[in-house]
């Protein structure tokens, strides 16, 4: 049979990860198809609608730096902005919108509908078809035959989903949508491991049902950052969120019913993620606490619905109402959907690259929740390195890999495909160890130009780029040299700020370096100073504050980065090296790693196998040279 | 920095041993640790040179006088930039040498090391290759063995410990930063410095213990002072239990200086007769009592020894006068001693620990050695597993770095992320010593500790 249309690359599934893929694909000049079960449920948020938050706004700078779409369509659509911990340092300040939901749905739909190279078509995918072992496309459920060279799934939720709601369960795709049913067969066929996981969602709840006077109010910033790094227009905050609790009502509720929870009878198989309890677990587990925290925010601007962050459940339908009705201020409240828990396949992806192409299946990607991650943001950032790695290597150039120094999309996909997880995976500040270096108010000047690179961002903002660099460069070496002499003004400046005054002249960085100092506050005694934009002067007194702590992250780096250059070849045999215990050598030949530094990350392999390896790989070098050289 | 750093000659007492440093930074550690007389810089040195000098240490002090060879990449054992420093033997001399390394920025080498990194250097044949990663393996086995074996030990369960607490905190301050809006208590500072304090005292004093685990390991160097003829190598075959020293009524008979290992209880002592400190004019006898100076600046526990028969004379009180409290005052031949002299000798060394023997006889001797095995009790049997290794003390020591590091960011009013990462990188010193890594540990710790999450 022939194919109806033949593509370059097929992406599989329309959420987060797929538009992301599908966009760097085609804005790399590679035909490319993206499939979904319903055009209606393009980039949709099945769970809150709000985009960032710790680590994960991380992520979105990330993306942005790269050439990504899913900042500028969360600046776009967002109804609400947040720094969150503002205070607690710059490594760990994470930006997060509340968005409409819908028309984040739309923004993303046009964005692919506009793009060159890019089709946009609605249809579940039962088949990867493959000809003398090497993918050649894509089979529809209709039987449809469509080419493609590279396919990169992104099935979310869908793949085999199935929805528990108390004793209730059915085969169902997230927010009533079909499950995609005959593909994880075809997957396993070509020999991919699959397994199951589970998340879960809270009701939404009609605002007519709320009485807010019994909640507490949440605003956004008033100065807002987006989280495009091109965006510059004025930015503005359209609702409030409300915080309520839960009490010990609501517990009982909970604890009474907890035999009916879908959770907690047994039937679902998948691993929950640990990050996301539902309130039963909360309840449960922590018993000690008096009451849970819980975020009423809204849908959108063309919705009466609000989503209840916090208050995720497999119960049945009438114990969610019951224990909702117990909580202060929701007493009268009306819910719209029911929460729900959702058990689907994924893979394991410690059999995928750092390029997230299978290695056992060439030209086949996974991204997003199918590698067993969680989130928007985290499905996006793997669905931006699918596509352009997809993208990369049928144009046959060189692919592009982060390493966990250079980005939290680094160490995501590291962690992934050499730890692997054990529960759906969300990114944490606290699982970066170079978070001093990795900020997301520096992501342009970490990422930028690797995403110019590989082609994504246009010469007009590469140059703005380097203009910004060279402006920060020179900013910091004049405050390390510039003296600032004492002076009356200046002492009864330091003395307010509650700092010691100076009575020789003293370098700007050094005061500059002072926690109570800053470098703008400092601006009136530092008479040369050039008139420069806000992001470099906070690029230059982040410079200058972390100093020390940054010079130690960065020498991390470059010993994290000796080992990583040390390159292993996939189809090494470890079991066959000698002086390997025989644990490592098994868990290196279920990881196959790049390089001697991703071994050193897997669990089981210790310093003396690192050592055996390092050797080896002389020795092995040593030899090939030699009979180059006959 | 690198460079490693081992005691290359055998473990034990010789004329001269060898410490190794290799590595690109090799020339940079030694030249910090080793002065050449000539003024010559160590990094100028060309390779298969040498030069006679000082080993100093931190504060200029002058610990042993030397040869140093350079040997310079790639003519060279390991293939890297080496120094060999050759100074007297004498195991505590050696490993003092090897630890002024450390302290100057050299890694404690592994065992085959060397051999590793000359094979690394492309120093070695392919089949000799083999050979090596068969010993890097076997090395790790030892490791792993050790450590199993360590792992009921005290040491283990301490550097756990603390280890443990740094974690409890880092999850702490990972749910603050990672969790910002859930109703979780709020991190203090005043807790974050309590938890640094306490973390940082106990590794104080586990690298305090380095010292007396390398005494209990290899012995306590010990000696025996007196004018001549009190009788010190009569008590050094009784403490032996047979004679070793040439023993005769004739003053200035022991003029080398004899090591014997002997056990007294649960502590060995490594202990050294010498020959008397008195003004001479033979040559001879002038280089033994410049080795018993020597040697009494490096021991731990003195055992100074009067005759009780006679009054003290100026060399006796000057004896008395030089000795410090860890002393141990012998008044021997109390078979025929006078009460006036004891009395004298008594007075003189107030405040120490006295004991009044006949080495003849044997009279004394149990009381000696329950005041010398009392003196190191703190380091006896059950406490065996507490003392570190030089690797082991290296690892405490950069971690009470970054916890004084985190410590002054707190109290300088730095930001908490910066905080956390110093602590961080300490609790990372510390998983290196127990075969854990901390971010995974961190996040288990979030999610048990914590209800967090949407």
């Amino acid at each position: 049979m022939c194919n109806i249309a033949d593509f370059d690359i097929a992406v599989i599934g329309a959420g987060h990860a797929g538009c992301e893929a599908a966009l760097a694909a085609a804005r790399l000049g590679l035909k490319t198809v993206i499939f979904s079960i319903s055009l209606d449920a393009v980039a949709n948020m099945p769970c809150n609608p709000s985009i960032g938050g710790t680590a994960k706004g991380h992520l979105v700078r990330e993306i942005d730096a790269l050439g990504g779409e899913m900042g500028k369509a969360a600046d776009a659509t967002f109804l609400q902005s947040r720094m969150l911990n503002k205070g607690k340092g710059p490594a760990v300040h994470s930006l997060r919108v509340q968005s409409d939901r819908t028309r984040y749905h739309l923004y993303m739909k046009r964005a692919l509908e506009q793009t060159e190279n890019l089709y946009l078509k609605q249809d579940e995918i039962v088949e990867i078809i493959t000809d003398e072992g090497k993918i050649s496309g894509v089979r529809s459920k209709l039987g449809t035959a469509y080419g493609a060279k590279a396919v990169i799934i992104a099935s979310g939720t869908y793949l085999k989903g199935k929805v528990f709601v108390g004793n209730v369960s059915y085969e169902s795709g997230p927010d009533s949508m079909l499950p995609a049913k005959g593909l994880s067969a075809s997957l396993e066929g070509l020999g991919v491991r699959l397994r199951r996981f589970k998340t879960g969602t809270p009701c939404r709840v009609h605002r007519r049902s709320i009485d807010f006077s019994k909640l507490e109010k949440q605003d956004g910033d008033e100065k807002i950052t987006p989280f495009s790094f091109e965006n510059d227009k004025p930015l503005e905050n359209k609702v409030s969120c409300y915080i309520g609790y839960t009490n010990e009502r609501t517990h009982k509720v909970i604890l009474d019913n907890i035999n009916r929870s879908a959770m907690y009878s047994g039937q679902i198989e998948g691993v929950g993620p640990r990050y996301c309890p539902s309130i039963e677990d909360k309840v449960k587990r922590f018993s000690d606490k008096s009451r849970h925290q819980l975020f009423i925010e809204p849908m959108g601007l063309d919705t009466e619905e609000c989503y209840v962050q916090g208050m995720s459940s497999s119960l049945p339908e009438e114990v969610q109402l019951e224990f909702m009705r117990t909580i202060e201020g929701l007493e009268r409240v009306e819910i719209m959907r029911n929460a729900y828990a959702i058990e689907y396949d994924c893979c394991d992806p410690t059999q995928l690259l750092p390029t997230l192409e299978f290695k056992s299946v060439p030209l086949l990607y996974g991204a997003g929740q199918f590698n067993g991650t969680s989130g928007y943001e985290e499905a996006a950032a793997q669905g931006l390195v699918a596509g352009v790695n997809a993208a990369l290597k049928l144009k046959g150039e060189e692919p592009l890999m982060l390493d966990r120094a250079s980005s939290y999309i680094g160490t995501l996909i590291d962690d992934l495909v050499t730890k692997g997880c054990s529960d759906p995976y969300r990114m944490l500040t606290s699982r970066s160890e170079y978070r001093l270096i990795l900020r997301q108010d520096n992501a342009d000047l970490r990422l930028t130009e690797t995403g110019y690179r590989a082609g994504l961002i246009s010469e007009d903002r590469y140059q703005r780029l380097l203009d910004k660099k060279v402006k920060i460069e020179a900013e910091t070496e004049r405050v390390k040299k510039v003296n600032i002499a004492p002076s009356d003004k200046l002492n009864e400046y330091l003395i307010s700020c509650g700092t010691e005054k100076i009575t020789t002249g003293t370098k700007l960085s050094r005061l500059i370096k002072r926690p109570q100092l800053s470098y703008r506050g400092l601006a009136e005694f530092d008479e040369q100073r050039p008139r420069l934009s806000d992001e470099i002067c906070e690029q230059v007194e982040l410079n200058i504050k972390y100093e020390g702590y940054i010079a130690i992250q960065n020498e991390q780096v470059e010993s994290m980065r000796r080992l990583e250059r040390k390159l292993l070849s996939a189809d090494t045999d470890y079991t066959q090296i000698r002086g390997l215990r025989l644990e490592a050598a098994e868990k290196l030949n279920k990881v196959k790693p790049l390089s001697v530094g991703q071994a050193s990350r897997i669990s089981g392999v210790n310093p003396a196998d690192v050592n055996v390896l390092l050797i080896w790989l002389k020795a092995y070098k040593k030899g090939e040279n030699n009979g180059g050289a006959d | 920095m690198d460079a490693v750093c081992a005691v290359s000659t055998a473990q034990a007492q010789g004329a001269i041993s060898v410490v190794r440093i290799s590595g690109k930074d090799a020339l940079i550690v030694a030249g910090k640790v080793f002065v050449p007389l000539s003024g010559k810089r160590i990094e100028k040195m060309t390779g298969y040179s040498c030069a006679y000098g000082n080993i100093v240490d931190k504060n200029g002090e002058t610990l042993d006088d030397g040869v140093i060879t350079v040997f310079r990449e790639p003519h060279s054992y390991t293939g890297e930039d080496t120094a060999e420093i050759s100074c007297h033997g004498g195991i505590y001399v050696t490993e003092r040498v090897l630890r002024l390394c450390c302290e100057n920025g050299a890694e404690p080498a592994d065992r085959g090391e060397f051999t590793k990194r000359a094979f690394l250097n492309g120093k070695m044949s392919l089949t000799q290759a083999e050979a090596v990663m068969d010993i890097v393996s076997a090395q790790g086995e030892l490791t792993l063995k050790s450590a199993r074996l360590s792992r009921e030990g005290r040491l283990f369960e301490e550097i756990k410990a603390v280890k443990a607490r740094l974690v409890t905190l880092l999850g702490e301050l990972a749910a603050w930063a990672d969790y910002p809006e859930e109703d979780l208590p709020q991190v203090e500072g005043s807790a974050v410095l309590e938890t640094i304090d306490e973390c940082m005292s106990v590794q104080r004093r586990l690298v305090e213990n380095y010292d007396k685990g390398l005494m209990l390991k290899k012995g306590v160097p010990s000696v025996i002072v007196g004018k001549p003829n009190v009788g010190k190598s009569t008590l050094l075959n009784l403490l032996l239990g047979f004679e070793r020293a040439i023993v005769t009524d004739t003053a200035g008979t022991t003029r080398d200086l004899l090591e014997e290992s002997v056990r007294l209880g649960d502590v060995t002592l490594r202990l050294c007769d010498t020959a008397g400190l008195r003004e001479t004019d033979d040559e001879v006898e002038k280089i033994g009592v410049e080795l018993a100076r020597r040697r009494l600046d490096e021991s731990v526990l003195v055992i100074a020894v009067f005759d009780g028969s006679e009054t003290p004379c100026d060399e006796d009180r000057a004896l008395a006068k030089s000795l410090d409290k860890n002393a141990v005052v012998v008044i021997n031949k109390s078979d025929k001693s006078s009460a006036a002299a004891v009395e004298e000798y008594r007075r003189l060394c107030a405040g120490l620990a006295v004991v009044e023997m006949s080495a003849v006889d044997g009279v004394g001797r149990d009381e000696l050695e329950g005041i010398i095995a009392e003196r190191f009790a703190g380091f006896d049997g059950e406490g065996a597993a507490l003392f570190v290794n030089e690797r082991q003390k290296k690892r405490l020591e950069m971690s009470i770095e970054a916890l004084e590091s985190a410590r002054e960011a707190l109290l300088s009013g730095m930001t908490l992320d910066a905080v956390t990462v110093e602590l961080e990188r300490s609790a990372e010193q510390l998983a290196s010593l127990t075969g854990e890594r901390i971010t995974d540990s961190v996040v288990d710790e979030i999610f048990s500790r914590f209800c967090v999450g949407k």
